[in-house]
């Protein structure tokens, strides 16, 4: 018995307490994600936002998932109904579990694996499918539009996404996130080296999550709101969460490929006090408040200036990237690591 | 040039730039809206909100019955009947307003000789049932001695430019 303890019991006992350490704030961040956007566009827009449930409107977003939960589900009688519940879940699930290679300081990671990146992507890349169900199950026409152009919108700039994050993997020589935020200590963030590149990032992540300008699966004025039209109740909740979650995990993202994850900004004495993970945060709202600013300034794209974008500018330039960065690597014997 | 110079402001992304600028520089500025149901703008003393019958200082309605307000209005929402009190003097004996019918066009408190029907500052009156908002005689008589000091302070702001 103690062995099974030892070996089984305790182990997994300390990581769902690890796991929980991560969601449960995670959560929180999302809500109040919800409440700092609402604000922030007030703000551009000179209005006040929420102010009345609690001091500020703070409790806002806590009124509103309890308002959600509070909902009946429906369940289209033409909906498939085992796809259709499943969908929320698989984007929920896929926008938490992108979390466990994300470092949060030197060390400080659920799952340290070497494939850290890859892993990152193809959680990402699976997005899709939590989408493409929905307006699939749904049976609904509007749905299944919202899901068709989320799915070959995510396909599209994963690619500029997959090109960008290769230049990077060049400079680090490797896929591991942690290794590759060590690297950048010894040469510098990547985003002064990798500029045209974060920027490009940044505008590929918003057309991931479906943010504006890019968020023509949740076109309202001609889909109703998308793939997510005929949820109600949790399961739009799950989506909304799995969303949101989403663009954190792309800011946490962005904040370790460029920015130099938990990294001070100078290694100095009062910014090294501070630490890692609140860097990492730091860093991560930064990229979030982007995506909230992008959404309160851009207008729309249209469907077929998004694929414009994608495939002939973002790819082009990313791949351009690629092999200066490449170039640049080899012919001045900057490899680093290993791995060859 | 003028390809250069598009360019130019394209690749260096110059409308974004300019456009996202724009938005952050607006964020610091005053905000223009109010909390509204805490924060109330500015009313005029002219405004015509919901309608009260207002008393003389002594206690005594101000309301003679002689139903100019009930002839002039517009909507036909005011039913008034009357009858002699016990001193002699003219009363009314029903005074009701449908406030479904009214269009706060205010011409009642204009043809009132004696000050008695008036529209208030007061523009929060919904109700849940249509039946709440058949106004009685008591009804507005209340609404009088609710909103007695608006309403004196009003006509005496407004008195100057009549």
């Amino acid at each position: 018995m103690v062995d099974a303890f030892s070996t089984t019991i305790w182990p997994v006992t300390v990581l769902v307490f690890q796991i929980l350490l991560v969601v449960v704030p995670l959560l929180l961040a999302v809500a109040y994600l919800t409440y700092a956007e609402r604000k922030i566009i007030a703000a551009m827009q000179l209005r006040q936002g929420p102010m009345t449930v609690g001091p500020y409107g703070l409790l806002q977003p806590l009124a509103d998932g309890l308002k959600l939960f509070l909902k009946e589900t429906v369940i289209p009688t033409g909906a498939n109904k085992v796809v259709f519940v499943l969908a929320p879940m698989i984007t929920f699930i896929l926008a938490l579990i992108g979390w466990a290679v994300i470092p949060f300081g030197n060390g400080i990671v659920l799952a340290d694996i070497n494939v850290g990146v890859l892993y990152l992507f193809a959680v990402s890349s699976l997005g899709v499918y939590g989408i493409i169900m929905a307006g699939w199950a749904s049976n609904s026409r509007y749905a299944f539009l919202g899901a068709l152009r989320s799915s070959a919108q995510m396909v599209s700039y994963e690619i500029a996404i997959g090109l960008i994050i290769i230049s990077v993997l060049i400079s680090a020589g490797s896929l591991n996130l942690s290794a590759i935020v060590r690297a950048q200590a010894e040469q510098g963030w990547y985003v002064f080296w990798h500029f045209p590149m974060f920027l490009i990032f940044l505008v590929a992540i918003l057309a991931e999550t479906n943010r504006h300008p890019f968020d023509l699966p949740e076109d309202e004025a001609s889909l109703v709101t998308g793939y997510n039209v005929e949820y109600s109740s949790m399961t739009f909740a799950l989506f909304f969460l799995g969303e949101y979650a989403n663009m954190i995990l792309m800011s946490a993202i962005a904040s370790v490929l460029f920015l130099g994850g938990w990294l001070p900004p100078l290694p100095i004495w009062p910014l090294t006090w501070i630490p890692g993970p609140l860097w990492l945060i730091l860093k991560i709202c930064l990229v979030l408040f982007v995506f909230i600013w992008a959404r309160a300034t851009l207008p729309r794209y249209r469907y077929d200036q998004l694929m414009r974008l994608g495939w002939k500018v973002l790819l082009p330039l990313s791949l351009g990237w690629v092999v200066l960065t490449a170039g640049v690597v080899l012919a001045f014997d900057l490899a680093q690591g290993g791995a060859g | 040039m003028a390809t250069l110079d598009r360019v130019a402001r394209t690749v260096l992304w110059q409308e974004l730039v300019k456009g996202f600028a724009m938005t952050f520089r607006y964020m610091f500025k005053r905000k223009v809206t109010l909390n509204y149901p805490y924060e109330r703008g500015p009313l005029s003393p002219r405004f015509r909100g919901e309608h009260a019958l207002r008393r003389y200082p002594n206690g005594e309605e101000r309301c003679i019955a002689c139903k100019l307000c009930e002839a002039i209005c517009p909507a036909q929402a005011i039913t008034i009947e009357s009858e002699p009190r016990a001193d002699g003097s003219r009363r009314t004996t029903r005074y009701d307003i449908d406030m479904t019918k009214c269009i706060y066009c205010g011409f009642c408190e204009e043809a009132c000789p004696v000050d008695a029907i008036v529209e208030g500052p007061n523009d929060a009156f919904a109700a849940e049932t249509r039946a709440e908002l058949f106004y009685t005689k008591e009804k507005l008589l209340a609404n009088g001695e609710r909103w007695e000091r608006e309403i004196a302070a009003n006509l005496e702001r407004d008195a100057p430019y009549r």
